[in-house]
């Protein structure tokens, strides 16, 4: 009750315009102390709030402000300034950085977003109307009552409205309450969920009770669809990675039968090479930092295909033919590497950083956010997959590739160099392996059992596809991908990998030939 | 023929002798030094965070030695690495105890690695100090465990989830890796939220494996979940699996205003590399934060600064880092050098004795204090809000040391328990 009148009397001076300048006293105030006294005053502050409050909450809201002895500087960069005054301060060395917890900083939040409610941007205003409909209290209601009178765009006044209501539901009324519940009906939030949820718990009148229920029903029709368009795009999310790390072994394994252990391991350098990458541009180019990605994808590409057609050139050209020694000879290389990147770089983990335009995520529904690393790697599974397809189907090394991996005495015979084109053939695979490596950087670890861990996936994949299928190699990755996703939501995800295993080694003893099986009489070569 | 015979015994003899002297100056070698075996993974899902823990040992055997070592002998370490792989660390020990003689061993951080070292150090008569947090539930002669017990680090958390500052949770999302700490300290919790009177379908137990890297479903869960009411997750992942779990949470927008995440295995070394400004208000729940305010803290920093920085320990040496579990491993390390003082001998029977009740000052600020008993440390526990810096900022704190409770009352059979030992 006693937030509640100064909260009234915050508006009635805010808005009469006789607002009081910020005291130091008040903002050493809200700066220290006990919490439960911090946010009294808090509330005292703005009840005789202005520009200077506002901006002072701002700075508290974005750590921005220190505290010397009894004395509170506002910074502004590298140059503190009086919160009151404004006026320039030396910063002393022993300030120190006034801390809010999570309370204080939602205090700090609504406080802030009742000051926005009038704000003359109308984004801001409809920000400020969803944070406070997130945070009921009694205590803002005449702030929501005056933004209703005032308020002229019908998308902020209808916030205003559902926000209005969420206090109205904690009322002491029953017919206040019932009103509300009816108002937050047809409000599609993930939040108005849980205030629905919390004052059904605590309802007592049986009429309000059905009420509320028929608008949890409501606004969880409402959050259906982002819930399984959520649930589609985190299958598809592990899918595209799946089909990245599958791609390249679709072609050395797929197309040129090799059974490259080693696999995983050039995906563990690809993911290096971004490290690398990642690192010199911090030291010769921290302005162009964010873009370091773009520069890592090609010396990924390149570092990988360079070490596969090593390997092809050195060790795996005199194996053809004979897969038990491919099997044991790749597995073993792919020790080596593990040990060579090790040696050079470390046991642990190197922390490869996401640029700022991976951070953070796309709001598509209220309930519905894509990051934007997930998103993106979707998008770059498909330009890869794309390009390969494109090189295989359309351009004269594609051909070739074909050619030699569907009858190579023939290919030999119209004059194709088959041992160039091999090597050709294993960098690509090695090279896609690389991306691949690049983009899991940017949502896994790096280190060097990284391949270790997506060698048996990448495998999983290729052969329920169909050995040298491009197109099943597709199917199968978001095949599991999906189903792995929709069984870790019913049973977790240590069960859903067992189950998907389980499932890979029933369906390969039904149908060994995989999804798709080669048609024609390539089959039998 | 003859001259051919004889340059072969020569030869014999000469490496003989080579022998001979060889044996002669590792005994004469071993008779200066004292061993102390070093076991903690430097590659794997672990070795993110056990790295330092190596380095912290070799930097207190350092500062011993600089002061002249233990009863006139210099420390000798014994690196060992047993690579995240569990039944590996019980060979390592054995090697560590049978072959090469150490008097002490600092190893360990999963509680399956201390599981499977256990009964060699129990057979073998050695000494292991284990520096982490824990799910109790055991208590062994051969073993002083540094880190926190359930009630020094777990139950503390959830008290202040359940306070008013904490954000009055009501539902409990229980999310963790899947061994043993997990598992128990999960098992502990439920008990602990039932006798506050949390029903069982408020609280959701998930698990995920070793090294789990796709925590889009989780997260997607949790938020559904929340919806149900004011919601709070107890997270007890292990390993380099919390870098793409709170990048997750961050890219995702799981607010710890609206749900806080308080994490029994973070510190700031896990922190490392990963974004924090999205993560600002999550927790951590230690014994000691980097941040804490203290003389023997502004000391330890620093030491652990100019070590890194001469030693070239990779990240340390730019950005110096100091965690809970480093702290451990420092008073361990200086209370076994102590109780060897005291007990004027290495002998591990001796040394037992004497780490009763030894004292130390902590850099957490307090005087840790070995129980005079169940050989775990009196702690002072601290809840610690995430910075955008990847510091972590103190917002609660016990108001002194805790006696640590390795039984938890909240298992059923534990009552019975004896605070101490059992001989066999």
């Amino acid at each position: 009750m006693q937030t509640m009148t100064r909260w009234l009397v915050v508006l009635c001076l805010l808005w009469a315009g006789a607002a009081q300048a910020l005291t130091r006293e008040e903002a050493l105030g809200i700066a220290a102390g006990d919490n439960d006294a911090r946010v009294e005053a808090l509330a005292k502050a703005v009840a005789q709030g202005d520009d200077k409050t506002a901006a002072y909450l701002q700075a508290l809201a974005d750590d921005a402000v220190k505290i010397a002895g009894s004395k509170v500087l506002v910074l502004h960069g590298a140059q503190a300034n009086d919160p009151v005054t404004g006026e320039k301060v030396d910063l002393p060395a022993d300030a120190e950085d006034v801390m809010l917890n999570n309370r204080l900083r939602g205090e700090v939040d609504t406080a802030l977003a009742a000051l926005k409610l009038f704000s003359s941007d109308v984004k801001t205003r409809a920000l400020a109307a969803l944070s406070l409909l997130k945070e009921p209290d009694a205590s803002r209601k005449p702030v929501l009552d005056k933004a209703l009178a005032t308020e002229k765009d019908p998308a902020v006044l209808v916030l205003i409205k559902q926000a209005r209501a969420a206090v109205l539901l904690q009322s002491e009324v029953p017919n206040d309450r019932l009103l509300a519940a009816l108002e937050l009906a047809g409000s599609a939030q993930p939040e108005v969920l849980l205030l629905l949820n919390q004052q059904l718990s605590a309802e007592t009148d049986p009429a309000v009770q059905g009420v509320i229920k028929a608008s949890l029903r409501e606004v969880q029709d409402g959050l259906r669809w982002g819930e399984r368009l959520g649930q589609l795009f985190t299958g598809a999310s592990l899918g595209s990675i799946l089909l990245l790390v599958a791609l390249g072994l679709a072609i050395t394994y797929g197309l040129m039968g090799v059974i490259n252990m080693a696999h995983g391991e050039l995906m563990m350098i690809g993911a290096y090479a971004t490290y690398v990458v990642q690192v010199a541009f911090r030291q010769y180019l921290p302005g162009a930092f964010d873009y370091y990605l773009l520069a890592a994808m090609p010396v990924a590409f390149l570092t990988s295909a360079l070490v596969g057609a090593a390997l092809e050139r050195s060790i795996l050209k005199h194996l053809y033919g004979r897969p038990l020694e491919t099997l044991l000879a790749t597995w073993g290389i792919s020790l080596m590497l593990m040990q060579g990147v090790r040696s050079l770089f470390g046991a642990q983990n190197v922390g490869v950083e996401n640029p700022a335009w991976m951070s953070g995520s796309l709001q598509l529904l209220p309930n519905l956010q894509l990051p934007w690393n997930r998103v993106l790697i979707i998008g770059f599974a498909l330009a890869v997959l794309l390009g390969m397809s494109l090189l295989i189907a359309r351009t004269r090394l594609g051909l070739f590739v074909r050619g030699v991996t569907q009858n190579r005495p023939m290919a030999s015979c119209m004059g194709i160099n088959t041992a160039r084109i091999d090597t050709y053939a294993f960098a690509l695979g090695s090279g896609i392996a690389g991306l691949a490596g690049c983009a899991l950087s940017q949502v896994g670890n790096v280190g060097p059992d990284l391949g270790q861990s997506y060698i048996v996936d990448s495998f999983m994949v290729v052969v329920l596809g169909g050995v040298g299928q491009l197109a099943g190699t597709v199917y199968a990755a978001l095949g599991l991908g999906l189903v792995n996703k929709l069984l870790e939501g019913w049973t977790g995800a240590v069960l859903a990998k067992i189950c998907v295993l389980v499932f890979i080694i029933v369906f390969i003893q039904k149908r060994p030939q995989g999804i798709f099986a080669m048609k024609g009489r390539s089959a039998e070569a | 023929m003859m001259n051919r015979r004889g340059n072969l015994k020569a030869l014999a003899l000469a490496s003989a002798m080579a022998a001979g002297t060889l044996t002669f100056s590792l005994q004469a070698q071993a008779a200066d030094t004292i061993k102390v075996g070093v076991l903690h993974s430097l590659s794997g899902t672990m070795a993110i965070s056990e790295t330092v823990l190596k380095d912290t040992v070799l930097m207190a055997i350092d500062e011993i030695n600089a002061k002249g070592g233990v009863l006139g002998k210099k420390l000798e370490p014994v690196v060992v690495d047993p690579a995240s792989n569990w039944p590996l660390f019980a060979e390592k020990t054995k090697q560590l105890l049978g072959q090469d003689k150490v008097s002490v061993i600092f190893g360990c951080w999963t509680s399956v690695s201390r599981k499977s070292v256990l009964p060699v150090v129990e057979e073998m008569n050695g000494l292991l100090f284990y520096p982490v947090q824990y799910e109790g539930e055991e208590l062994s002669k051969n073993v002083f465990y540094t880190g926190a017990a359930p009630n020094q680090q777990a139950i503390p958390a959830v008290d202040y989830l359940m306070s008013k500052d904490g954000g009055s949770a009501k539902r409990w999302v229980l999310l963790g890796t899947d061994y043993v700490y997990p598992r128990t300290t999960n098992k502990i919790l439920r008990a602990y939220l039932k006798s506050k009177g949390v029903k069982d379908s408020d609280i959701d137990e998930k698990y995920t494996p070793f090294g789990h890297s796709d925590y889009q479903t989780i997260v997607a869960d949790i938020k559904k979940f929340s919806a149900g009411g004011k919601t709070a997750v107890v997270s007890t992942i292990n390993g380099d699996s919390n870098v793409p779990f709170y990048k997750e949470l961050g890219n995702a927008g799981l607010k710890a205003k609206d749900v806080p995440v308080v994490a029994f295995s973070v510190g700031e070394e896990e922190l490392r590399g990963v974004d924090t400004k999205p993560l600002v208000g999550h927790l951590a729940a230690w014994n000691y934060f980097m941040s804490i305010k203290s003389p023997a803290n502004d000391d330890f920093i620093k030491k652990w600064s100019a070590y890194a920085k001469a030693k070239g320990i990779a990240g340390h040496k730019d950005k110096p880092l100091t965690n809970d579990p480093m702290e451990a491993t420092y008073i361990g390390i200086n209370m076994w050098k102590q109780a060897v003082e005291k007990a004027k001998t290495t002998d591990v029977d001796a040394v037992i004795k004497a780490m009763a009740g030894q004292t130390f000052k902590a850099p957490s600020g307090i005087t840790s204090k070995m129980d005079e008993k169940n050989h775990h440390l009196h702690k002072s526990v601290f809840i610690g809000e995430i910075k955008a810096d990847g510091q972590f900022s103190v917002v609660w704190k016990t108001p002194g040391p805790v006696k640590a409770k390795p039984w938890s009352p909240f298992i059923e059979g534990n009552a019975s328990k004896p605070d101490e030992p059992v001989k066999k």
